[in-house]
């Protein structure tokens, strides 16, 4: 299900891509349940950059797990472009995963074994409409060190491998669970500056969670969840470009 | 940890097991036997004669270092056994009456000892007795020396000169048609005319003497009275047998437990590697807070050491029914009168030992890497994992390969020795289990070249004494007799300079069709006018080479000795012959045409009326059915060869189990986060599964040919090490050894893989996002 890219960022009369309603999560840990989020209601829109923002257990990554289709509501519902998320099986949120979502972790989560590239090409490999691996990796600007394992690069080209790797197969979405949180503010800036920049090429719709203030100047919209719910949403009428962000 | 532990574990049990399996059978078998022999007064010395008046008997006991001498009436006959029409022979032992002999007494099973005067009484040996179901009171014919006479037996009896019973000329025993029988020495003395006189000698030596001297006297003394050679102990039949397969068990226990141990050792190592790479930080506090390095490699040596045991405890139970089971194999081809199972403590203690100290050489690299490391940088995480271009990729071949075949291949080649190790593993597992298979294959070709392309008689009869060759005339006549040859047969001293060997020089028809000679390529050898062909094993023996003069003795007649040139080698897996052409052996014996039997192709719808008409020539000594040897052989070998292979193969899976789930569970563990990840990224559970399972995958296919070469290795091994002058064994083996062993460890890779495709499912894929390495 290839969507069309639409470049800039995208108003509220933009598509839905995701319909978030009523969502609930409760994690049973042995006699005690946990209320993850309790009745979210929330719409992304296409080409829209979201960023997440809540302290700890605020329920930003359980959020982030059900959109990325890594987990499933407790009640609720969940509509990606139109179909139901909370009811796919296993073998449905695989496909969902590997077609229309792309992953940004806050440690890389690269293959060791593979280089720059390879790291690349292993998603692009199995992917519908993938663009050439050397393509994302210019994009994030790796392509010179596209033959460099995971062991011999910095942590900030780790993690714009990784984001080269999550958009190298024009997902639909890219969701990013703290991607500088490894990082510091110099390197975490550069990596930002390769989310803006394919969100804005690409039109990506992208969503980033972070416990960072300062990171939510970028984003066209700004969640703050407190407690699993939807506290505040907020729209930044100018977007500050990730050179001018400071932490 | 408990399925992985319990996988060592398993294989530490294969490698007690075999070790305590064959030490105590060996144990078993020797002790029973040494025992066996001390009670029932094995003799040292033997000597076969024509007939010697008692007194020279007399002398013989005079003779320095002899301690006690039993002079015999023995003679070969044919029996005749109501409902059972084939050709039967016996060995007739004479005994004296109520006793169970001098030397070599009997063990008597049931029944009584022979009466006074009851001249038609025989004991008979306890399997012969079983094979037929002659109990006490029931009666045979047998034809002594030309006469039918009719026999009853009074009791079933065992002696420790025929635990091993065969009958000439047979490798393997077959109760139905060959036994031994004793009876009273005044009628079977009469029978041969050897009232007040012997023609068998059973001499125990004094304590320390050596029988060398012994032997040379008595040739020379014994020579005039038709003297066929005295032998020693250690050249006796049955004593021979045994002492052969003490020495394979002696061999088994060597070479198989270090294949298990060695597998058990790198299994540990891989196991408390991967451990302490995840307590890594764990055991940087405690070195922190003071514990020091013994105490900490003391922690995972008991681990270690509780799995050694857990494993050595199973292995010795396992070990101790395989023992049973391998003592009662034995007991199917030996006859004892009991065979006490015996489990030495020092073995058991031994074999945990052994597997401690293996488990302990497995794992004391790794704790050592573990303690050494200063705390405060133990405390932080490893350094990532370097890798590199696979050295396909480095031939330029990369483009074929996929992101996941990279990644496996990568891996295989970053740990080069661990994967080295792996693959031996797989290779040793593979190997174990074609010697189950192999024996089988082996004794099929065995018979195969012995009977289906050198010995092609169906009868093979044997004369009392020798006979001119005009005899063959009415064998030959006899209605459903195809062909008949004659055959003549003289015991001789061989010897090439200084070697020496006792044997029998076979007088071969020319032109023979039922004996033919075949080189060590399976091509018939003609038999020249003059000359010795030889088995190559005995060439080898005696270090002579084909164009050498070969120095025969001959050990009967006028004893005359030639040289004659060697001119060929022929290929036999059973028994030291030398063969002449029968007129040259005539020659040589200063002798007409004389035969010492006859070799007979019959039609086999008359062979029933052929033996009951054979049963009753008095000059036959003996009859033997070549393909019913056979048969009987399989029979008896079935069982054996079953549980051989079942150990083999239980031993081969478990071998190949614990290599390939351990390595599985590791790779899992060290790797769920890359494979967790690629879950995330929306890699399937099949594609995740076909990464993890794709190294150890690899590491079968290669280790499944190079576990046939090791397999081969093992069987040749085990092939030299068998080869005896009795029997050699032949390296054979066919495509269902090398496919049976190729499931094995196909079947166990599944297996382990299923068993890992159940832990897959549950990668936590949310955790790996949230979780540094």
């Amino acid at each position: 299900m290839a969507s069309t890219r639409v470049a800039g960022p995208a108003g509220e009369a933009g598509d839905v891509v995701f319909h978030v309603h009523g969502v609930t999560k409760i994690y049973r840990m042995g006699e005690v349940s946990v209320r993850a989020l309790r009745g979210v209601d929330l719409d992304l829109y296409r080409g829209e950059f979201m960023v997440l923002l809540g302290a700890s257990g605020s329920g930003k990554s359980t959020l982030l797990n059900i959109l990325g289709g890594l987990d499933t509501p407790t009640e609720g519902e969940v509509r990606y472009a139109g179909r139901d998320l909370g009811g796919a099986d296993e073998r449905e949120l695989t496909l969902y995963r590997r077609h229309h979502v792309g992953f940004v972790f806050q440690f890389y989560n690269l293959i060791p074994s593979l280089t720059a590239l390879e790291n690349v090409a292993i998603v692009t490999e199995i992917a519908a409409e993938p663009m050439k691996p050397e393509a994302a990796l210019d994009l994030v600007g790796l392509g010179e060190r596209r033959h460099h394992f995971p062991a011999q690069l910095s942590g900030g080209e780790q993690q714009r491998v990784a984001i080269a790797r999550a958009i190298a197969k024009q997902p639909a979405v890219l969701l990013c669970d703290e991607p500088t949180g490894a990082l510091d503010s110099k390197t975490g800036i550069m990596v930002l500056e390769a989310l803006d920049r394919v969100n804005a090429e690409l039109g990506t719709t992208t969503v980033v969670i972070t416990h960072n203030v300062d990171i939510a100047r970028m984003a066209n919209r700004v969640v703050r969840l407190t407690d699993g719910r939807v506290a505040e949403v907020h729209r930044n009428e100018t977007r500050t470009p990730p050179s001018d962000l400071h932490w | 940890m408990r399925l992985q532990a319990a996988a060592i574990a398993l294989v530490v049990a294969g490698g007690v097991a075999m070790f305590i399996m064959s030490l105590s059978s060996f144990d078993s078998l020797y002790q029973t036997r040494e025992r066996y022999y001390r009670d029932h007064g094995f003799a040292d010395v033997f000597a076969g004669l024509k007939r010697a008046p008692v007194a020279v008997a007399d002398r013989i006991r005079d003779l320095p270092g002899v301690d006690r001498v039993d002079h015999r009436v023995v003679a070969y006959v044919s029996v005749d056994i109501e409902g059972f029409d084939e050709p039967v022979s016996a060995h007739l032992v004479s005994l004296p009456v109520d006793s169970t002999g001098d030397l070599n007494r009997l063990y008597l099973r049931r029944g009584r000892l022979l009466a006074p005067g009851a001249d038609d009484e025989v004991l008979l040996s306890q399997e012969f007795a079983a094979a037929h179901g002659l109990d006490p009171g029931d009666t045979l014919n047998a034809t002594i020396n030309g006469r039918r006479e009719k026999l009853t037996v009074v009791g079933h009896a065992l002696s420790p000169e025929y635990i091993y019973q065969i009958a000439p000329g047979a490798v393997f025993p077959d109760y139905r048609r060959y036994g031994v029988m004793w009876m009273a020495r005044k009628p079977l003395a009469t029978a041969y005319d050897l009232d007040g006189a012997f023609n068998h000698l059973a001499i125990q030596l004094m304590r320390g003497a050596r029988p060398e001297a012994l032997i040379e006297r008595l040739d020379e003394m014994l020579g005039r009275y038709g003297g066929s050679g005295a032998i020693a102990r250690a050249d006796q039949l049955s004593h021979r047998f045994l002492t052969e397969d003490l020495k394979q068990q002696r061999t088994i226990a060597t070479v198989f437990p270090l294949i298990f141990f060695s597998v058990a050792a790198f299994l540990l190592n891989v196991v408390v590697s991967r451990m302490i790479g995840l307590e890594r930080e764990q055991i940087a506090a405690l070195r922190a807070f003071g514990y020091g390095r013994l105490a900490i490699g003391w922690h995972y040596s008991v681990l270690v050491q509780v799995i050694v045991l857990t494993g050595s405890a199973l292995g010795i139970a396992a070990g101790v029914w395989m023992g049973k089971g391998i003592s009662r194999i034995f007991q199917s081809f030996y006859s004892f009168p009991y065979l006490h199972y015996v489990l030495e403590p020092g073995v058991v203690v031994a074999a945990v030992l052994i597997a401690s100290a293996a488990g302990l050489a497995g794992t004391l690299y790794a704790v050592q890497g573990a303690a050494r490391l200063p705390p405060a940088q133990a405390m932080r995480p490893a350094p990532p994992a370097r890798y590199r271009p696979t050295l396909v990729e480095r031939l330029g071949l990369g483009r074929l390969l996929s992101q996941p075949a990279r990644i496996v291949l990568r891996q295989i080649e970053r740990r080069p020795l661990r994967s080295a190790l792996g693959l031996l593993g797989i290779a040793m597992a593979c190997g174990v289990m074609m010697i189950g298979d192999f024996q089988e294959s082996a004794i099929d070709r065995m018979i195969a070249v012995q009977y289906g392309l050198s010995q092609r008689e169906d009868l093979l009869v044997t004369y009392v004494d020798p006979a001119p060759a005009r005899s063959l005339h009415s064998l030959a006549a006899l209605p459903g007799v195809l062909h008949a040859e004659g055959f003549r047969q003289v015991p001789v001293k061989l010897s090439h300079g200084h070697r020496s060997y006792r044997t029998a020089v076979q007088g071969i028809a020319p032109a023979s069709t039922l004996l033919r000679l075949i080189d060590t390529d399976l091509q018939p050898i003609e038999l020249p006018g003059e000359g010795v062909v030889m088995t190559d094993w005995l060439a080898g023996l005696l270090r002579i080479s084909p164009g050498d003069l070969l120095r025969i003795e001959v050990l009967e007649l006028d004893r005359p000795v030639i040289e004659v040139p060697l001119v060929g080698l022929s290929r036999q897996y059973m028994g030291v012959n030398a063969y002449m052409r029968q007129d040259a052996l005539n020659r040589v014996l200063g002798e007409g045409r004389v035969v010492s039997g006859a070799l007979l192709r019959i039609d086999a719808d008359h062979a029933n009326a052929i033996n009951a008409t054979l049963k009753d020539v008095p000059r036959i000594a003996g009859v033997v059915e070549r393909q019913a040897a056979i048969r009987a052989f399989y029979d008896t070998l079935a069982e054996s060869v079953l549980f051989f292979t079942m150990i083999a193969t239980l031993l081969g899976a478990s071998i190949a189990f614990g290599v390939v789930y351990n390595s599985l569970r590791i790779a899992l563990s060290e790797r769920s986060r890359e494979l967790a990840s690629l879950r995330v990224l929306g890699f399937t559970r099949g594609e995740v599964g076909q990464i993890l399972l794709g190294e150890l995958g690899v590491l079968t296919l290669l280790g499944i040919p190079l576990g046939f070469a090791v397999g081969f290795g093992l069987c040749a091994f085990l092939a030299f090490r068998f080869n005896t002058d009795l029997y050699r064994i032949p390296l054979v083996l066919g495509p269902g050894v090398y496919a049976f062993a190729a499931l094995v460890v196909l079947v166990s890779f599944i297996v382990s893989g299923l068993m890992i495709w159940h832990s897959l499912g549950r990668l936590d894929m949310v955790a790996v996002l949230k979780s540094k390495e």
